[in-house]
């Protein structure tokens, strides 16, 4: 199966550009979206409506990154569940520090272009460790602009693969879906974090990196809403 | 270089297949794109500027020099050769316009004091002058649209121009195009404005989210630009006599067509 997480902060168009893209990749293959928030959203609803599975993970006072890496074999199960090829993971946004990427995972930044040229520099990780930065919004700067922004990623991710999408008319689509195709096998088992999560109250919030559910005690919410303990 | 534009036929929203088979476009060629709202004149330059390959809900294939572009002209951002202006773009960051300018030139590694070059010709198209210290954004929406054609000339200066509907931004409309289709650059221009409209070549004419028909500019329609140019060059004289709030007089005006007509 093939993992894509997108993060990036709300409002910068993760969904509408999510939903351009699957359009196009479900054509050759069965995908699944999981959508992960703290206290609110709609958006699984959207991802509905255009007929794919969707669940809907809240964190509640959980660090929402850290309920999406704690509960990635969950959401692996929900997929295998639905016979998906690749499994699509909307994160919350919210933190600056976090960068939920795996190893084997496709790791999309999703950007808007209309917070300004020094938005890349304050980011951090879930930026400067992505695979591909999707840039939204630029249908509403100046070329200028939009040349300056793009320099200021290269300069955070010289390694990343830019995309100037429009959330509102599918534009750059066609070039996700293909960075989707592309990505590698995800293992859920050898999986690590590219950047360790920062501090909080459970084991991955004193550093640990491995995924596997094994390896995380705590205070832990599941994807079915179950907290628990996990320790001595 | 890019020496042609070629756009083959893909289908429109109901699935039929355009109607005809290849429209190619020479450098420095300028193309009106018409039709009412809603008839795929936004659809079409999107797949100009992504360089479609019948991997849009269109499935038009966008050809350079007639042949299938490279895929890092395609994808790589840097290397895009279209720039785009539309109604609705803004300046949203908060620098002053010349910081702006060389931030920009430096971006595209060109010589920081193309500024200076930009704000003149930019303040050759709008009435409003434009200070290289005022902040970007207090820009009007005239002052703004000349401010990105210039750069779009002198510092993106892109081969391939796309330009959604700025008929409304005040600003001289006739030699905004004439300073963007210098030194052989393709414009395609998305267009209701007789003024605009009539000064292209041909105009592409959209329905139902295909090209409809090609229609080229008659000798009729080019001495009907002339006059809408003049017509349109008073408007814009008026018009900044009214932000000046002077008095207008007809006696006085130098607005020829206004004395002929209402006078005598
Ligand atoms: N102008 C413009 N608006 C966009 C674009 N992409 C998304 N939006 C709008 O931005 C808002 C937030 O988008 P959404 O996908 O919900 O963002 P999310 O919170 O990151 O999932 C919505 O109103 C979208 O319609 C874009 O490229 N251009
Ligand atoms: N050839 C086409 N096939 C399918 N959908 C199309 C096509 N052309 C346009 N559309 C869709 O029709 C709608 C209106 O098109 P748009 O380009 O925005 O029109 P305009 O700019 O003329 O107002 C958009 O949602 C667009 O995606
Ligand atoms: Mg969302
Ligand atoms: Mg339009
Ligand atoms: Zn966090």
């Amino acid at each position: 199966m093939k993992v894509i997480i997108a993060a990036g902060t709300p409002g910068a168009g993760k969904t509408a550009v999510l939903l351009n893209t699957i359009k196009q990749v479900r054509k050759q293959h069965q995908v699944a979206v999981v959508k992960i928030d703290c206290l609110y959203t709609e958006d699984h609803i959207r991802f509905f409506s255009i007929g794919v599975p969707a669940l809907l993970g809240l964190s509640k006072d959980m660090c929402p990154d850290h309920y999406t890496i704690f509960n990635t074999g969950e959401m692996i199960e929900f997929a295998e569940k639905h016979k998906a090829e690749m499994l699509v993971i909307e994160t919350a946004g919210l933190c600056h520090r976090c960068a939920p990427y795996t190893s084997n995972s496709l790791g999309v930044c999703v950007i808007d272009a209309t917070t300004g040229p020094n938005t890349p520099l304050k980011v951090g990780p879930f930026l400067s460790t992505a695979n591909t930065v999707v840039i939204t919004k630029g249908d509403v700067i100046s070329q200028a602009e939009r040349e300056i922004f793009r320099e200021r990623v290269l300069e955070m991710n010289p390694s990343c693969r830019i995309i100037e999408a429009n959330g509102l008319t599918g534009k750059g689509a066609t070039e996700l879906a293909a960075c989707f195709e592309d990505a590698a096998e995800f293992s859920y088992d050898e999986e690590r974090l590219r950047h360790n999560a920062p501090f909080s109250i459970c084991t991955l919030c004193v550093g640990e990196t491995r995924v596997h559910q094994q390896f995380h005690r705590g205070v832990i919410r599941h994807l079915n809403g179950v907290q628990e303990y996990l320790g001595e | 270089m890019i020496q042609s534009i070629s756009i083959l036929a893909g289908k429109n929203k109901v699935g039929l297949a355009e109607r005809f088979s290849e429209i190619h476009i020479d450098a420095g060629e300028i193309i009106g794109i018409v039709g009412p709202t809603g008839s795929g004149k936004s659809a079409l330059i999107e797949d100009i500027e992504q360089l479609a390959q019948r991997d849009t809900t269109s499935s038009r294939q966008i050809l350079l020099n007639g042949k299938v572009p490279d895929a890092d002209l395609r994808f790589d951002p840097k290397k895009k050769l279209v720039a785009q202006l539309s109604q609705n773009m803004n300046f949203l960051a908060d620098m002053t316009v010349d910081e702006f300018l060389r931030l920009h030139a430096k971006c595209r590694g060109k010589d920081s004091l193309l500024s200076e070059k930009v704000i003149y010709y930019a303040n050759s198209l709008t009435g409003e002058p434009i200070r290289k210290d005022m902040n970007l954004t207090v820009l009007s929406g005239g002052q703004s649209r000349s401010l990105m054609v210039a750069d779009v000339a002198f510092i993106s200066d892109s081969p391939v121009v796309l330009i959604d509907e700025i008929e409304n931004a005040g600003i001289k409309k006739h030699e905004a195009l004439e300073l963007l289709s210098g030194n052989g650059k393709i414009i395609l221009v998305v267009t209701h404005d007789p003024v605009l409209a009539l000064l292209t070549q041909r105009r592409l004419v959209m329905r139902k989210g295909g090209v409809e028909k090609i229609l080229t500019t008659t000798e009729d329609e080019k001495r009907l630009s002339v006059y809408l140019n003049q017509v349109d060059r008073e408007l814009f004289t008026i018009r900044e006599q009214v932000r000046h709030g002077e008095e207008i007089s007809l006696e006085a005006s130098s607005v020829a067509s206004v004395t002929e007509n209402i006078i005598g």
